[in-house]
């Protein structure tokens, strides 16, 4: 390890590692730490990915996909299940474990240096505030590197952009909380994604089964924190295994939480830079952030090595337009969205549902579904409207 | 008006370091490594929003301070805590 480098990236999730991947193959020298022993492991996410998603920045591999999935089914409060078939977007159950490891030699052979068990506590400033390195322990020891421009890929529970002089703090309605417990021993589709929707089982978020191969499965809730102030996720999740699945092995067992908010508005300030679940960089709806948060990284490595070989670090706040004008703006009208949908009672989500389930499979597009919807439940079309006007 | 104390307890041996109540601090008052975790005492000003994002109920509100464990409320539940009293 050096004392300095041009961008010291902080978390290896896969936010950090494409950051580290693009800013090192873009010429700058960098940096990758990560706070715990292992990257890639423990693993806090459902793992279900999008085949276009992963495409765009690496080939599908065995060796990571537990699952791949070709249909999804929504369960209603009264468990009225509706299958969509994902037409052309195939998606995968990931083994997380070994894709964020991939993700990390990606970075490493194309330059980045990555050090495991290096946690950083505090930013290196100069006179103006603006962050000139770190300050880490790394296997014990405290240690001061310097560098440019720090990219903050530090989770859910980042820190980084705080010390910069950004408030990265999710509001207690954006944020899931979340308990997942993986099982084994049953049968499971492996190609379907199933999603349990209701205010009783889940307050503000869902419930998912995602298929890791024929007999073993992600089984996770993410409830609004705001919304269930009174009982925990894991709570939740309980009731349902008792229920559904009272026998079960349970191989793992862990908590999270996903910032379900819109996107940072800012994303870069004294040459830190945000990216992943630190930038909020998630679908509002689905809670999905892999991809979302590798493009955020791209995008912010391949500024940040431009910005350093021009030497003008000014050019750190195109990040930000370039991000919002790739998915920013999506994740606004998607966050919009969750609140319609968030509101939606569920005796009026079951009166939906049973005029959706009448519709023919090859039918369910989601143009046709959104006219059921506001056919069976008129107030609906003002809530829509305002997803487009807000 | 003098700080109030600390009210709020993280007991560490249950905590699966995940990360959700640093999120939703706004004080920047949670210090989380890999298998530690601590409340910075001087920043905590007791809002509870940790408390309830916990997603394993690991994190408890004791509203006359965590020194005086024997007045224990629980975390999630105040009113369950008062009906097992009575």
């Amino acid at each position: 390890m050096k004392k300095e480098y041009d961008i010291i990236v902080v978390g290896a999730g896969p936010a950090g590692s494409t950051a580290a991947r693009y800013a090192a193959k873009n010429g700058a020298s960098v940096l990758l730490l990560e706070k715990d022993r292992d990257v890639g492991y423990p693993v806090r996410c459902g793992e279900a990915v999008s085949h276009e998603g992963v495409l765009q920045f690496i080939e599908p591999d065995q060796k990571w996909i537990a699952s791949t999935i070709t249909k999804m089914n929504f369960i209603s409060p009264s468990n009225i299940k509706i299958t969509m078939p994902i037409d052309r977007n195939i998606g995968y159950v990931l083994e997380r474990r070994i894709f964020d490891y991939e993700l990390a030699k990606l970075a490493a052979n194309n330059g980045a240096e990555v050090v495991t068990k290096a946690y950083v506590y505090d930013l290196l400033k100069n006179e103006n505030g603006v962050a000139i390195g770190v300050k880490a322990l790394i296997k014990d020891e405290k240690v001061e590197i310097k560098s440019k421009v720090v990219i903050a890929a530090d989770g859910v529970e980042s820190r980084v952009g705080k010390w910069g002089g950004i408030d990265t703090t999710c509001h207690i309605r954006d944020m899931e909380s979340c308990a997942q417990v993986t099982v084994s021993g049953i049968n499971f589709d492996d190609d379907t994604l199933d999603l349990y929707f209701g205010k009783k089982t889940s307050p503000g978020g869902y419930l998912w089964i995602f298929p890791k191969g024929k007999n073993s499965a992600n089984i996770g809730i993410g409830v609004s924190v705001e919304e269930a102030k009174n009982k925990s996720a894991i709570s939740y999740l309980n009731d349902f295994l008792e229920k559904q699945f009272p026998n079960a092995s349970l191989l793992t067992r862990i908590a999270g939480g996903v910032p379900c908010a819109k996107p940072n508005k800012v994303m870069v300030k004294n040459n830190v830079m945000l990216v992943g679940d630190a930038a909020h960089q998630v679908n509002p709806v689905s809670g999905g952030g892999i991809i979302t948060g590798m493009i955020g990284g791209m995008i912010a490595g391949e500024v940040a090595a431009d910005s350093i070989l021009k030497n003008d670090l000014q050019n750190l706040k195109d990040y930000g337009v370039k991000f919002q004008k790739r998915l920013g703006w999506r994740h606004e009208i998607f966050y919009n969205f969750k609140n319609v949908f968030g509101g939606i009672k569920d005796e009026s989500m079951d009166t939906i549902a049973e005029a959706i389930v009448k519709l023919p499979i090859e039918d369910r597009t989601l143009a046709a579904i959104f006219r059921k919807a506001l056919w069976r439940e008129p107030s609906l079309i003002i809530d829509v409207a305002k997803v487009f006007i807000n | 008006m003098a700080k109030p104390h600390l009210m709020i307890h993280i007991l560490p041996d249950k905590c699966d370091f995940c990360g959700c109540c640093v999120g939703v601090c706004p004080e920047d008052a949670i210090e989380l490594k890999e298998s530690e975790i601590s409340i910075i005492e001087e920043r905590c000003t007791n809002c509870k929003k940790c408390v309830w994002a916990c997603p394993w109920e690991v994190i408890e509100f004791h509203k006359d301070g965590i020194n005086n464990l024997s007045t224990k409320v629980n975390s999630l539940d105040e009113n369950q805590f008062s009906k097992s009293l009575s």
